[in-house]
């Protein structure tokens, strides 16, 4: 898979990168299959973190001094870098997050605690991550607008018939996932937006399995918010983003309030800052904030295609060798799927058979990977899942085959 | 195979998981507990049934989950039954201890269940292999009825 010259990328000059894929774990060389958890960081985005630290470190928006200049020049790039890879139409389309949770959160609480009402209907999948479900619950709770449910079929693939059923005129907002975190279904964004948008109904993309792994353009997509985070794409934690259509979020109050998000405060009152500063209340993740616009680059000079392309044969190549197992069942649709597979083995519990791999140096992730009502549905206590990157190999892979055929004789 | 891997997997843990015993209905039991460590998917159904002295006469569980989970349900089964409160209740201590106290001997008291020392070592299945006796320690504290435990709430016996 690596060194293939067909994309001309030396995908093993690239595992160079990432220090830490030197590690050892219990001994052995380290197989790191959670990138959907969260992924592993380039030296090119550890240097840009020391080197801010080193050489611009002051607070944003206030200083009058040299290095607040700098740290506040660098923050700002670093929105429009994220506006240009997301291909927002300007860098006020972007608001700084702790990640993807708090990005819906912030959609729910300051968009949907002004515009929703009693009888409104929230759509959403039942393949949502707990992050872009508990946020519309709470919601609901406190407004009396329902939730609304696109079925997912038994290969994974959301019941696409249902829709135009589904998306009727009380329905305010379709949020999905693009890429499932447990099935590794890609869903059909543009085609979900263009429906919705035809009853007038708003879009947020729940983008935290795909932004850092193809390309996206949320004009050509057709969305009004996307959300996804840092830690998934190469960027450190605590820090990722919401892009909403530049009309949405002027109309949108504030949610946190604080320092930073306002024009002047009397005791009483106080008058707030246009989108998206009016939505960063407080010293923000300036750090996170450059570390992820590097993780942009560093992605880019790789190309999201290629990395599309090599992340997808991947996880074709271990759903086909998975299937050779005894007694496996292999999650999700098998035409195509995003960087990961999910699957169940009647010889061992997820638990036991991550426990199991881990002291053979493979990091997979067991259980229900926030995903209880969709494990619900397929009967699953849990599953396991190994996900990719850019980083693994198809010998890694190989590898998984053969800890995953001890395992069956150890717990058989 | 690693020595951690054959410590926490004792022949003894992969038997009791393989072929559980106590496994299944109690159709009179006195008191019934539902137990769910949520963030494994395990379940435990423990019924018990209350002899004329108060003792554990007859227990039995049903249920799905990782091989730690359900070994310790068989083995806690197996080694309450017949026992007073108080000993079951010194018992449930005791393997608490086994499993969260680097430095504990294995009480003789625990025998067989000895084999879930290594445990200890995977701080993560703590609540795997404490789940059926967090049941049974609610089965003591209602004596009658229906109820439900999950691992998310606090261990009380310690």
């Amino acid at each position: 898979m690596h060194q293939k010259a067909s994309d001309g990328i030396d995908w093993k000059a690239i595992r160079e990168d990432f220090p830490i894929l030197r590690e050892q774990a219990h001994g052995h060389p380290l197989i790191y299959f959670d990138s959907a958890a969260t992924s592993q960081k380039p030296r090119a985005v550890l240097d840009v973190l020391r080197n801010y630290y080193e050489h611009e470190n002051a607070n944003v928006h206030r200083g009058l001094h040299e290095l607040s200049s700098r740290a506040t020049e660098a923050y700002e790039k670093s929105r429009q870098r994220v506006a240009s890879y997301l291909g927002a139409a300007s860098a006020d389309e972007i608001v700084f997050t702790r990640g993807t949770t708090e990005s819906i959160n912030l959609v729910a609480q300051a968009w949907g605690g002004k515009f929703l009402c009693d009888g409104d209907v929230v759509l959403l999948t039942e393949m949502e991550h707990h992050s872009n479900l508990v946020p519309w619950q709470l919601l609901a709770e406190r407004t009396g607008a329902q939730l609304r449910f696109v079925p997912v079929c038994d290969d994974g693939t959301l019941a696409l018939d249902r829709l135009s059923s589904l998306l009727t005129p009380e329905v305010k907002l379709f949020a999905f996932t693009h890429v499932s975190n447990s099935l590794g279904t890609i869903n059909p964004v543009r085609k979900l937006c263009e429906n919705a948008r035809a009853g007038g109904t708003l879009t947020l993309v729940d983008a935290a399995q795909s932004a850092g792994h193809m390309p996206i353009n949320v004009r050509e997509l057709g969305c009004d918010f996307l959300a996804f985070s840092g830690h998934k794409m190469c960027g450190p934690t605590g820090i990722g983003a919401l892009y909403g259509r530049a009309e949405i979020l002027d109309s949108m109050p504030p949610w946190h309030g604080g320092g930073e998000m306002i024009v002047s405060v009397t005791l009483e009152k106080s008058a707030f800052k246009k989108a998206p500063h009016r939505f960063e209340a407080g010293t923000p993740n300036i750090a996170g904030a450059i570390g992820l616009a590097a993780a942009t680059d560093y992605i880019e000079r790789i190309g999201r295609s290629a990395i599309f392309e090599h992340d997808a044969q991947l996880a074709r190549y271990a759903a086909e060798r998975l299937a050779e197992l005894p007694g496996m069942r292999v999650l999700g649709p098998t035409a195509e799927r995003g960087a990961l597979v999910g699957f169940v083995m009647e010889a061992a519990h997820p638990h036991d058979l991550t426990t199991f791999a881990d002291q053979y140096g493979l990091a997979m992730r067991g259980g229900h990977h926030c995903n209880q009502p969709l494990m619900r549905r397929f009967g699953l206590p849990g599953t396991t899942r190994a996900s990719f990157y850019f980083y693994n190999t198809k010998e890694e892979i190989d590898r998984m085959i053969e800890i995953l055929r001890d395992a069956i004789r150890f717990f058989s | 195979m690693s020595p951690e891997l054959e410590e926490l997997y004792q022949e003894v843990i992969l038997d009791h998981s393989r072929r559980p015993r106590n496994f299944g209905d109690l159709p009179d039991a006195a008191v019934r507990v539902h137990g769910d460590n949520p963030a494994c998917g395990d379940e435990i159904h423990l019924g018990v049934k209350f002899g004329p002295d108060g003792s554990l006469q007859d227990v039995k569980f049903t249920g799905h989950g990782c091989a730690i989970s359900q070994a310790s349900a068989s083995l806690m089964t197996m080694k309450v039954k017949g026992k007073s409160r108080a000993a079951a209740m010194e018992m449930l201590r005791a393997f608490h201890d086994l499993v969260t106290d680097e430095t504990a001997e294995a009480s003789k008291m625990l025998g067989d269940l000895g084999a879930m020392q290594g445990v200890r070592k995977f701080p993560q299945r703590v609540k795997c292999a404490m789940l059926a006796w967090r049941a049974v320690e609610q089965a003591l504290q209602q004596s009658t009825g229906e109820s439900t435990i999950s691992t998310e709430t606090e261990f009380a016996a310690s």
